[in-house]
């Protein structure tokens, strides 16, 4: 080891000498000089137990890995330190460990065992970062270890761990690419996670380990689309770059659908199978025509679309290109031209992002010019622009340039040609050249302009103008007989090998045209023919032969004389031309057949050149993309797929209850493996199956798949309230929860006597219903989940039948913890048993956390009991702390409706306390809450004192910032601290508002589009009178109803409460039964949610 | 999506003086290529960003005379990365007040603490300011100082909270004694006039940058007098886009201190007012050693304000070897290596207009230059926003105090050429 410093140091390579890294530091100085003295200084201070030294020594052994060198040698002496209490230190430390731990693996193996306790640490940053770190050791011995660790923050409370997860997906992959069967279940658990911090980088892993199962996706479409606006800019571009990919495979083309018309009725008939969701009666239109079968864009392909638009205003230049790429290659042609603005506006972007937008503009103004022509003058050309942006401005300027404003573009061109960039001007002339070819009206002028380039003092630029020149006259060539002899002219001056050679043959083309300047061209190259370059000798052999041939005459000697010359060249190729070529033209007697055609074969008409610009045909590569901009596929390229003929099952993006328990069985989200109870599988089943149908043949409306889309099992599952399955939890609320458990996992972690009170909660909460009767005067709604609830079921809504999933939890506490109890010491490899393959694994997890889950569960079920939908039951209480759970503290909580005194953004809540306990309890007041960011509390007055037997009430008001995220808080007394949440329906989040019909239309006027949500809905017998009507609707949310000229239409108005935005809601009534919600609000989740809510609340 | 590999920086003189691998490690003759590619650019502006080498594709950008180049080793968004590579050097300019070789070297550590955390695995990780500088701290000469007294650290202490609440870009726990917001309302006349005066193109670039310094989680509301100017607009990611689509008014949670609000742009469609015109003549004489050069500026459509900071600047043609001339306000320069002929002008007064006139002296035996050079002039105009764009009010939400608040308006030439 004593050798190794050296002879590392010395490997090191590019440490030049006197490098003054260590210089300024006191400590080492110049007393030592030696390298691996230096070093031993290194390690010396690694080894005290003083934290600057350390911190000292480790910033200059990263100084050292910046720089390129290697610090290998020290690798025992700062591992070590892996533990340090230091942050920074052990930071630095982390650095290096990455940098090294590949080349030193055995000693690398003993910083494991900091890690695995970082990842119980209960700071979830802590657990984020050591499993970032132990996903980086590049060591493949810890790939079981990696491999349970990454299991295991999937499944963490803190979506911020489960992010880093996500990270270090691809990291294993990269290492033991044959996990990749156990990578997927965790992708696929991720990709079912319902928070914007997690799907760019699930997504990205997606992209990297698993690309090809597509399938993962159909379940999640609905909802990436719908979180796509808030994910992180990476993100975004990731996910839009692979549902474009997806859209691809899943969707009929929008443009080609004519082709797809003239399928037989072969393809109808699949179509009418597999249509069923898409299209209602798109099976009689497929019997009855089955040529005609107009094209539908299917509603996903069309959230796709309209849910990236926004994001062209994305300052994000790869943003920007990503949605400009999904929209050329997926959307209708008459809405790919959003993109051009977005595009054009990249061009004042730095250098680098215009070259990468110019390559893909030139691409698309190709296909579709007319998109980019308003934006022509945007491409004009600065002096100041570097060669290769100019250049590829010309293309772009070129490939835009038609009819009408071709005068603009050539004069523009003209004073690019005056241009002191040579390599532009050259490329400026072959632009001109293209457009004379493409529009025939200026083909003439361009081509005078181009003449007149000849007389031009640089020779490039003549050059360049002759080759230009060649090509067009070739078009054309009976009306410029002059300019051929202008050109023949310029044989004695002109010197670049290319013009000269192009000149040659054009004479020869067409030698009939100057009989008499041809041969003495001839003569003159002939005197010079040694001294050419090889590109001329072969023109001026060819300009022999054709002259051999129309004029003999004159000719004949002086052809002999240059294929003599070419006999002897010193090139093979110009001998061989040279004996070809005579054997062809020079009759003998041997080869009379071929030379009788020698006229036809050296004269034959040849077709004109066709210009074409280098980046046609580009398009067949994903814009955007690394492969599009090097012309060539680059390694690891997704090739994008043609569009199917036919659209695959749209259904497989409905998200259903079966697929709920498919996936509930292979790991909780939550992390536990629930054993689903057999009640929750029994009959329910069948009786869906009827229902599905109509359920989504309802939701044909533009904005139903979305929503059936935010009511995706998972979340259901995951908030633990069945309540919340009925008012249709959106991410929001999902979101919330996620963060909900975690800060609660926070609070309950290590606490004993909090476990044995989450006991007492779980036994409380099978008594719900009981409890439920007590507190409400309504309980059909919430005793419908329990088993009596079969006989109802056919009579309620889809969401309805969800909830005996969420009532899985209910689970004993026994089998949940089994696992936990099971602590694995990673380090221990021999113990280490790997993880089994089967999905069903449970893994562990840390029993704290487990307690604090539960504990969730407990308080958000009985905080959100479904009646509260009901409007009878709106004034009841709802549960927020049960008896038993707060031994002896009863607490309730209604939403009063009444503006909070404090501050008009808060929704007002009283809270009934009583006490059933025969102690006094004191001092009840609201502990420091945790909350969610935006959400704030204004607490309530202490309560000194509740005796035995009494009852108070509070008041305190929540700002949900407009969100139904839970507001999660302590109710603390002088002894205990509960902890509980209150979750507010989406409808008492706003404040009704009184305006006059005038103002409302107007107003509604104002929020189309996006903004407006409209669902069709069947009005049951008995909620057909205004009064029922007024009252479900005004029960549900907190509106004001706004008057109303026709007797059918119910109008409601309100604001949300933290934002005021308007929430604007009419019900239109005509005919029987029939009915039609729309909401028009900005706040699209609290609109759609509510659309949700409202038509439960009627059609119940 | 591999993304980053690794990255190397390097200067002008093509020293590689910083390397970070976010995977294994890629060797530094990778940079060959690199070298190659600029060596056939012969101008640093023409290195093409992407350049595809045996077994990696090189994404470099070039930012304050430094190469920023990343290997890759798979197919990935070039703009991805080239963003991303953006950000950094932002982050640097952020951090150091300059992104310079000097910066870099000196904060080394700093530097590699940043890119640590911007990228895991080589997908970009935390990259918003405002929680970089919560997990580590920019240097001041107050906390070096205090630092190497005590031993302490740039790296918080306190771990961020941000990167996990929904509003990513702000950090929490905001405290300031004096409440301050000030919108900055800054835009660029791009144009190109030809030869006889007349305006090729001209538009109007503009950003609102905001210098928020709030305490607390405040929300924002800015409204404009004339939201319909703005034609096409990039927002910074805490705008509430559904807002600004049915309302037209900004609503957002600002992030902490600088950043750039918004950018937009006023179509070309509009008439675009030019502040300034130019008179010039500038010849060559056929056969013969000098050219003249003159020319003069004086205030056009200025909407009675007073335009300041003029400066012209030319590249001159090769055959220039020096110029002779005289001005009558401000002074000149002239590079003879480069060719770079900069009139740095000032105010200019309507009573006595600006002008610049005198000799060119040529390499005697070149032939005449056939181009006259292109004019490029910048100039500023205080307390003006060309468009007519105006700031209406702003409205703060959630918090209590009452905020200080400034709008400053300024107008600037963008790319602004003038043809010759």
């Amino acid at each position: 080891m004593s050798a190794a410093p050296a002879y590392s140091e010395d490997k090191g390579g590019s440490a030049g000498p006197g490098e003054p890294e260590y210089g300024h530091d006191p400590a080492s100085g110049g007393i030592f000089s030696s390298d691996y003295k230096r070093h031993d200084d290194l390690k010396e201070m690694l080894d005290t137990n003083k934290d600057s030294l350390k911190l000292e020594a480790m910033k200059r052994i990263v100084a050292m890995i910046a720089r390129g060198k290697n610090a290998s040698d020290l690798f025992p002496a700062v591992v070590k330190n892996v533990a340090c209490k230091n942050i920074e230190v052990k930071k630095l430390v982390y650095v290096y460990l990455v940098r090294y731990a590949e080349e030193q693996q055995d000693l690398a193996l003993l910083s494991i065992s900091t890690f695995q306790r970082g990842l119980k640490d209960p700071n979830q940053l802590i657990r984020a970062s050591a499993l970032r770190v132990l996903s980086s050791i590049r060591v493949p011995i810890i790939v079981p270890i990696m491999m349970l660790a990454i299991k295991e923050a999937a499944s963490d409370m803190s979506p911020y761990v489960r992010k880093t997860a996500a990270h270090a997906i691809p990291k294993l992959y990269s290492l033991d690419s044959d996990q990749k069967d156990q990578l997927i279940e965790v992708i696929e658990k991720l990709l079912a996670d319902k928070t914007t911090l997690v799907a760019g980088s699930v997504v990205m892993a997606f992209e990297e380990v698993c690309p090809e199962r597509i399938d993962l996706i159909h379940k999640n479409y609905r909802k990436l689309c719908n979180l796509l606006i808030d994910v992180e800019e990476w993100g975004q571009v990731v996910i839009i770059s692979m549902l474009t990919r997806y859209a691809r495979t899943q969707f009929l083309s929008p443009t080609q659908n004519e082709s797809l018309l003239e399928e037989n009725a072969e393809k109808a008939f699949y179509g009418s199978e597999e249509d069923e969701a898409k299209g209602a009666g798109s099976e009689e239109t497929a019997a009855a025509a089955p040529a005609r079968k107009p094209y539908i864009m299917d509603p996903d392909h069309r959230l796709l679309l309209r849910n990236t638009k926004p994001l062209l205003q994305s300052r994000s230049a790869a943003v920007v290109m990503a949605v400009a790429q999904l929209y050329f290659h997926l959307a209708p042609k008459a809405e790919v031209g959003v993109i051009a603005k977005a595009l054009v506006r990249l061009l004042r972007s730095h250098s680098e992002v215009q070259y990468v937008v110019l390559q893909n503009v030139a691409t698309m103004s190709i296909k579709r010019r007319g998109m980019f022509e308003p934006y022509l003058k945007s491409f004009y050309i600065r002096s100041t622009d570097p060669t290769q942006i100019k250049i590829l401005k010309l293309e772009v300027l070129t490939n835009l340039a038609n009819e009408t404003n071709i005068p603009t573009v050539l004069r523009e061109f003209q004073t690019y040609i005056r241009s002191m960039d040579k390599d532009f001007v050259a490329a400026t002339i072959q632009a001109i050249g293209r457009c004379a070819t493409n529009i025939g009206r200026v083909r003439d002028t361009c081509l005078n302009g181009l003449v007149q380039l000849l007389s031009n003092r640089d020779e490039l630029v003549v050059a360049e103008s002759v080759v230009v020149i060649k090509k067009l006259l070739q078009m054309q060539p009976a009306q410029h007989g002059e300019i051929i002899k202008h050109l023949a002219k310029l044989t004695d001056n002109i010197q670049v090998p290319m013009a000269r050679a192009s000149i040659l043959w054009l004479i020869g083309e067409y030698c009939e045209h100057v009989p008499r300047i041809a041969p003495d061209v001839l003569r003159k190259m002939a005197k010079s023919f040694t001294a050419e370059e090889d590109i001329v000798k072969l023109q001026v052999i060819n300009l022999a032969a054709k002259l051999y041939l129309t004029n003999s005459k004159q000719t004949k000697l002086l052809t002999q004389y240059v294929l003599s010359l070419a006999k002897y060249d010193q090139n093979y190729d110009i001998r061989d031309r040279a004996r070809f070529t005579r054997q062809l033209i020079v009759p003998s007697e041997q080869g009379g057949a071929l030379s009788r055609h020698a006229k036809k074969l050296f004269l034959a008409p040849k077709p004109a050149p066709v210009l074409e610009s280098s980046f046609k045909d580009r398009d067949h590569f994903q814009l955007g993309s690394l492969s599009h901009l090097l012309n060539a596929k680059a390694t690891g390229y997704q090739e994008l797929p043609d569009w199917p003929e036919e659209a695959p099952d749209p259904s497989v993006r409905n998200v259903e209850e079966e697929d709920l328990s498919l996936i509930e069985t292979h790991v909780g989200l939550l992390g536990e493996y629930t054993e689903v109870p057999e009640w929750t599988k029994c009959s329910n089943r069948e009786k869906r199956k009827e229902k599905e149908k109509p359920f989504y043949s309802d939701s044909e409306g533009e904005s139903g798949p979305t929503e059936s889309a935010d009511s995706d099992p998972e979340s259901e599952s995951e908030s633990d309230s069945k309540s919340s399955s009925e008012s249709g939890s959106g991410e929001s609320s999902s979101e919330s929860d996620n963060e909900d458990q975690d800060e609660d996992e926070e609070k309950g972690r290590g606490s004993e006597s909090e476990q044995s009170e989450e006991d007492g909660k779980r036994k409380t909460k099978k008594k719900v219903p009981e409890g439920k009767g007590e507190a409400s005067s309504s309980d059909e709604d919430s005793d419908s989940s329990s088993s009596t609830s079969e006989s109802e079921m056919t009579s309620e809504s889809e969401e309805e039948q969800l909830e005996p999933a969420s009532w899985r939890r209910k689970t004993p506490p026994s089998s949940k913890r089994a696992p936990a109890t099971k602590e694995i010491s990673l380090l221990d490899l021999e113990d280490f048993t790997p993880p089994s393959v089967q999905p069903v694994s449970p893994p562990a997890i840390v029993s704290t956390s487990l307690a604090a889950d539960l504990e969730g569960l407990t308080l958000t079920d009985s905080t959100l009991v479904p009646s509260l939908l009901s409007p009878v039951s709106r004034v009841g209480r709802q549960e927020l702390l049960h008896r038993v759970a707060g031994e002896g503290l009863v607490v309730d909580y209604t939403f009063s409706r009444q503006p909070f005194s404090g501050d008009p953004h808060m929704v007002s809540v009283h809270i009934h306390f009583s006490n059933s306990s025969d102690t006094p309890i004191k001092g009840l007041h609201v502990g420091t809450p945790k909350l969610p960011a935006g959400i704030s509390i204004q607490e309530f007055p202490e309560i000194e004192s509740l005796a035995p037997g009494e009852s108070a009430t509070a008041v305190m008001g929540i700002n949900f910032c407009d969100s139904t995220q839970a507001a999660n808080f302590q109710l603390c007394t002088q002894t205990r601290q509960f902890y509980v949440s209150i979750q507010p329906p989406v409808g008492e989040l706003m404040a009704p508002v009184f305006m006059s019909e005038n103002e409302f239309k107007k107003e509604q006027g104002k929020l189309m589009g996006m903004n407006e949500i409209t669902e069709k809905l069947m009005l049951p017998d008995t909620c057909r009178s205004d009064h029922v009507v007024v009252q479900k609707v005004t029960a549900t949310a907190n509106l004001g109803r706004v008057p109303c000229g026709t007797s059918d239409e119910y109008r409601f108005a309100g604001r949300t409460l933290t934002s005021g935005s308007l929430v604007l809601l009419t019900l239109d009534a005509r005919q029987a039964g029939a009915a039609q919600l729309t909401v028009n609000s900005e706040k699209m989740v609290i609109g759609t949610m509510l659309v949700k809510d409202v038509i439960q609340a009627l059609t119940q | 999506m591999k993304m980053i590999h690794s990255l190397f920086l390097i200067n002008c003189s093509g020293d590689i003086f910083l390397e970070k691998h976010w995977k294994s490690v890629v060797s530094q003759s990778v940079c060959d290529y690199f070298f190659e590619a600029q060596e056939k650019a012969a101008d640093v502006e023409n290195v093409p960003p992407v350049i595809s080498t045996p077994h990696h594709y090189l994404i470099s950008i070039y930012r304050d005379k430094l190469f920023f180049v990343s290997v890759i080793q798979t197919e990935v968004p070039p703009l991805f990365v080239i963003e991303f590579l953006h950000r950094v050097a932002d982050t640097f300019q952020d951090y150091f007040g300059e992104c310079s070789e000097a910066a870099i070297k000196d904060n080394v550590v700093i530097v590699y603490e940043l890119l640590e955390e911007m990228l895991d695995n080589g997908f970009p990780l935390a990259t918003e300011s405002n929680i970089l500088k919560e997990l580590i701290k920019p240097p001041t000469i107050l906390r070096s100082v205090v630092n190497s007294i005590t031993g302490s650290s740039n790296v918080g202490d306190t771990l961020p909270t941000g990167q996990l609440s929904n509003i990513p870009w702000r950090r929490a726990g905001v405290k300031y004694t004096n409440n301050e917001a000030y919108f900055d309302v800054v835009e660029e006349i791009d144009a190109i006039i030809d030869k006889s005066g007349s305006t090729v193109f001209a538009e109007i670039q503009g950003v609102i940058d905001a210098c928020i310094k709030l305490s607390g989680m405040p929300d924002l509301s800015l409204s404009f007098m004339n939201p319909r100017l703005l034609d096409d607009v990039s927002f910074h990611p805490c705008i509430r886009f559904k807002r600004w689509e049915s309302e037209r008014i900004l609503s957002f949670i600002p992030p902490d201190g600088n950043f750039r609000l918004i950018s937009y742009r006023v179509s070309s469609q509009n008439l675009v007012a030019i502040p300034v015109y130019v008179k010039h003549s500038i010849s060559f004489k056929e056969n013969s050693s000098c050219g003249r050069f003159d020319i003069t500026i004086g205030p056009k459509q200025n909407m009675g304000k007073t335009i300041e900071g003029i400066t012209v600047t030319v590249h001159m043609p090769k055959v220039v070897l020096n110029m002779n001339l005289t001005t009558t306000q401000g002074s000149y320069t002239f590079d003879p290596v480069t060719k770079v002929l900069t009139w740095d002008v000032g105010k200019i007064t309507p009573q006595k207009l600006p002008s610049l006139k005198g000799l060119v002296n040529l390499q005697s035996g070149a032939p005449k230059p056939e181009e006259n050079p292109s004019l490029n002039i910048q100039f500023k105009i205080q307390q003006l926003a060309i468009s007519g764009l105006k700031v209406n009010r702003l409205d703060m939400y959630g918090e209590k105090y009452k905020p200080f608040k400034g709008v400053k308006y300024v107008t600037k030439a963008g790319k602004f050429q003038v043809r010759t």
